[in-house]
């Protein structure tokens, strides 16, 4: 229903931009999410990203979205009717909306087509990602020195790349403090339910785990935090007016500045397709404000936050794979094409990895 | 001790919303009406719940604010299928497809802000008694509603009057207009307190279970709870049973994925062999086991056909107009 509303409102502004009285064409940007505005998760901060795009640049953009669009082949019908709508750049900030997205690019090759965490790109469309696992080897380095009991829980979701590189980013993080840490893993196979979210934040909570992480979207877990007197780290955005007491910090997804810095490259026809996966250094993630732990600790957070945009990368040798063998040599850097296909554990976790 | 205190009271609060949504709805179906629409009736209950407790600054408004808006919202519902005689199924899901949406809208304002929690019971003495204390005397007031209205339901429908024609209207609505008895007026109760109690589920999920707006925070629990109606062969006992094995097997996988084998290397064969194997499963068949368990009972019920026949109301779904 909201989707048809908002159609109904797309196709009214392209209404007015044929009216007469219109004497300047305005820019249009368009975003497409998997997800709905409201879920103060992914598909939120991407749309702040939006309302900044807005405020930049005032009356001169104009900008439309779609949410609650599925992944697969029938999102080439959004991406088709944005394009349609007059959208000259489009933003697609779902992995699945990959090849949909891919086949509208090549038939409207006048508008640049954008693509969240993908792979494939073309003359016309780029992939842009987030170095999320540089965030996560922060909160790991945070967790080992705020952890009483040296056992941090991570409520995960699905066992793809992107997480599961999260996690050995967070452990090589503790590690780098504690050798012996511990980490407690639970598969919850959604990306949002606060209500089983909450469960796992319980049950890891009631086996000894002193700190909480998560790589799924609700705030629940931390409420769970603030409640039993513990801590855990906000999820994508700054969650802390929901555990004041309990979140230590949070990587933020801020894609503000980004989706700014391509609107203004596609209206001044210098846009190019590219391949970014930037990180700390383009801030397109940054740490929320340290609370609950000391001066020292967030001081030296921030000091690794300066080392990564210095160019320092978390996943650098020597590093062991959770079964012994090693993996990456005294000062070897992993590089990009691992860690996107990233399906195995780093030593010292003790969970097996659901295939 | 603690451990299973704390796991006990974490199955409660999952098998909560699940019993109430349940219970309700099983009343509805006993009056024949089968309403798809708990889904819809439970988030429209938690953004109500939300936000009447939020702008008004206390979460017991907030739980009124959920049922009065299940049950208005129900009334949608009753007034399409028991006045206007339309497809009950096809209704049912129109309904949640609605709640879901209109919830997401309403609730724009309220994303992302901390939400009031309602109160644990706190009887001084006993709530701190050792490992009853808490499980009695210490968890949160829809608790003690639902389990209140289990029993409240169990007596109403077998042993009041008005839930006996209420049955009788279920297993042949023609029979009881025959009789004289007001068939879409017991109807429209019946739905009506199954959209109260979905509302009251809403509200235990925004105002206790997650003090928070987001939308579909319900995550599918309406329909659960309408498979718990059948797991229960709509008795009221069933249904409870049925929503704390429910939750003590979502809450028990999610244990066993956490827990550490080394510490039970000296226990018992008996006791480390079961975790190992759980243990070693894949998460994924772990979290698909209290939908598994819930086929597998249905199954087991089906088998016997003639049981089922006496069980299930006889003119569950089927439209009724006087005329015909």
């Amino acid at each position: 229903m909201k989707k048809t509303f908002v159609g109904l409102m797309a196709a009214a502004a392209a209404l007015a931009l044929t009216a007469p009285v219109q004497a300047q064409e305005k820019f249009k940007a368009c975003w497409i999410y998997v997800g709905s505005i409201g879920d103060f998760g992914f598909s939120f901060q991407h749309d702040q990203g939006r309302l900044e795009v807005e405020k930049e640049f005032g009356d001169k953009v104009e900008t439309a979205y779609l949410e609650n669009v599925s992944e697969g082949p029938d999102a080439a019908r959004s991406f088709e009717r944005m394009a349609r709508d007059g959208c000259k750049i489009i933003f697609g900030t779902s992995f699945g909306f990959m090849d949909a997205e891919l086949e509208v690019a090549k038939k409207f090759p006048d508008v640049k087509f954008e693509h969240a965490t993908g792979f494939k790109t073309s003359e016309n469309m780029g992939v842009y990602n987030i170095r999320f696992y540089e965030g996560r080897y922060v909160s790991g380095q945070i967790a080992a020195k705020q952890s009483k009991a040296g056992v941090a829980g991570y409520i995960v979701s699905f066992p793809i790349p992107e997480v599961v590189m999260g996690i050995n980013a967070f452990m090589l993080g503790a590690q780098s403090v504690n050798p012996d840490f511990k980490l407690k893993i639970v598969w919850i196979n959604s990306w949002f339910d606060p209500g089983k979210e909450a469960d796992a934040a319980k049950a890891l909570f009631d086996q000894g785990a002193d700190i909480i992480v998560q790589h799924t979207d609700s705030t629940a877990p931390l409420q769970i935090a603030q409640e039993r007197g513990l801590h855990g780290f906000g999820q994508a955005a700054d969650m802390v007016k929901f555990a004041p007491q309990a979140q230590l910090t949070a990587v933020v997804n801020n894609w503000g500045p980004y989706y700014v810095s391509r609107v203004k490259a596609a209206m001044d026809g210098t846009w190019k397709a590219e391949n970014l996966w930037e990180g700390f250094k383009d801030n397109i993630i940054y740490m929320a404000p340290y609370t609950n732990v000391p001066d020292e600790v967030a001081k030296e957070a921030e000091a690794t936050v300066e080392k990564i945009k210095g160019g320092w990368n978390p996943y650098t040798g020597p590093i062991t794979k959770q079964d012994g063998s090693e993996w990456l040599k005294e000062g070897e850097v992993a590089d990009d094409q691992t860690l996107l296909g990233m399906n195995f554990y780093i030593k010292g976790i003790d969970d097996k990895l659901p295939q | 001790m603690d451990i299973w205190v704390s796991i006990l009271l974490t199955i409660a609060t999952a098998a909560t919303p699940l019993l109430i949504a349940a219970i309700g709805e099983l009343v509805a179906e006993r009056a024949g009406v089968l309403n798809l629409g708990v889904e819809g009736m439970m988030i429209m209950g938690a953004v109500g719940g939300f936000g009447a407790g939020y702008l008004t600054g206390s979460p017991w408004i907030g739980v009124l604010a959920a049922i009065v808006i299940g049950v208005l919202f129900s009334l949608l519902f009753a007034f399409m299928t028991l006045t206007l005689a339309t497809n009950q199924v096809a209704t049912g899901l129109s309904l949640t497809i609605l709640g879901l949406g209109l919830s997401g809208m309403l609730g724009t304002s309220f994303v992302g802000l901390p939400g009031q929690r309602l109160p644990n019971l706190d009887i001084p003495g006993l709530t701190s008694l050792p490992v009853v204390g808490r499980l009695l005397f210490g968890q949160d007031p829809i608790f003690y509603l639902s389990i209140a209205l289990v029993i409240a339901v169990t007596w109403f429908l077998f042993r009041s009057r008005t839930g006996l024609t209420m049955r009788a209207i279920g297993d042949s609505h023609t029979s009881a207009h025959a009789l004289g008895i007001s068939v879409i007026g017991y109807r429209y109760l019946a739905v009506m307190f199954g959209g109260a109690c979905a509302g009251l589920a809403g509200a235990h999920l925004s105002l206790v279970y997650t003090p928070q707006w987001v939308e579909n925070m319900s995550a599918g629990r309406g329909w659960i709870a309408l498979a718990l109606v059948v797991f229960a062969s709509w008795r009221p006992w069933r249904v409870l049973a049925g929503a704390y094995i429910f939750g003590a097997i979502w809450i028990g996988q999610l244990h066993v994925q956490a827990i550490d084998l080394s510490s039970f290397a000296s226990s018992s064969w008996f006791i480390y062999q079961p975790i190992a194997l759980i243990k070693s499963l894949p998460s994924q068949f772990l979290s698909s086991l209290p939908y598994l368990a819930t086929i597998v009972v249905l199954v087991l019920i089906s088998r016997n056909k003639r049981l089922t026949m006496m069980n299930t109301p006889a003119s569950l779904a089927q439209p009724f107009v006087p005329e015909r």
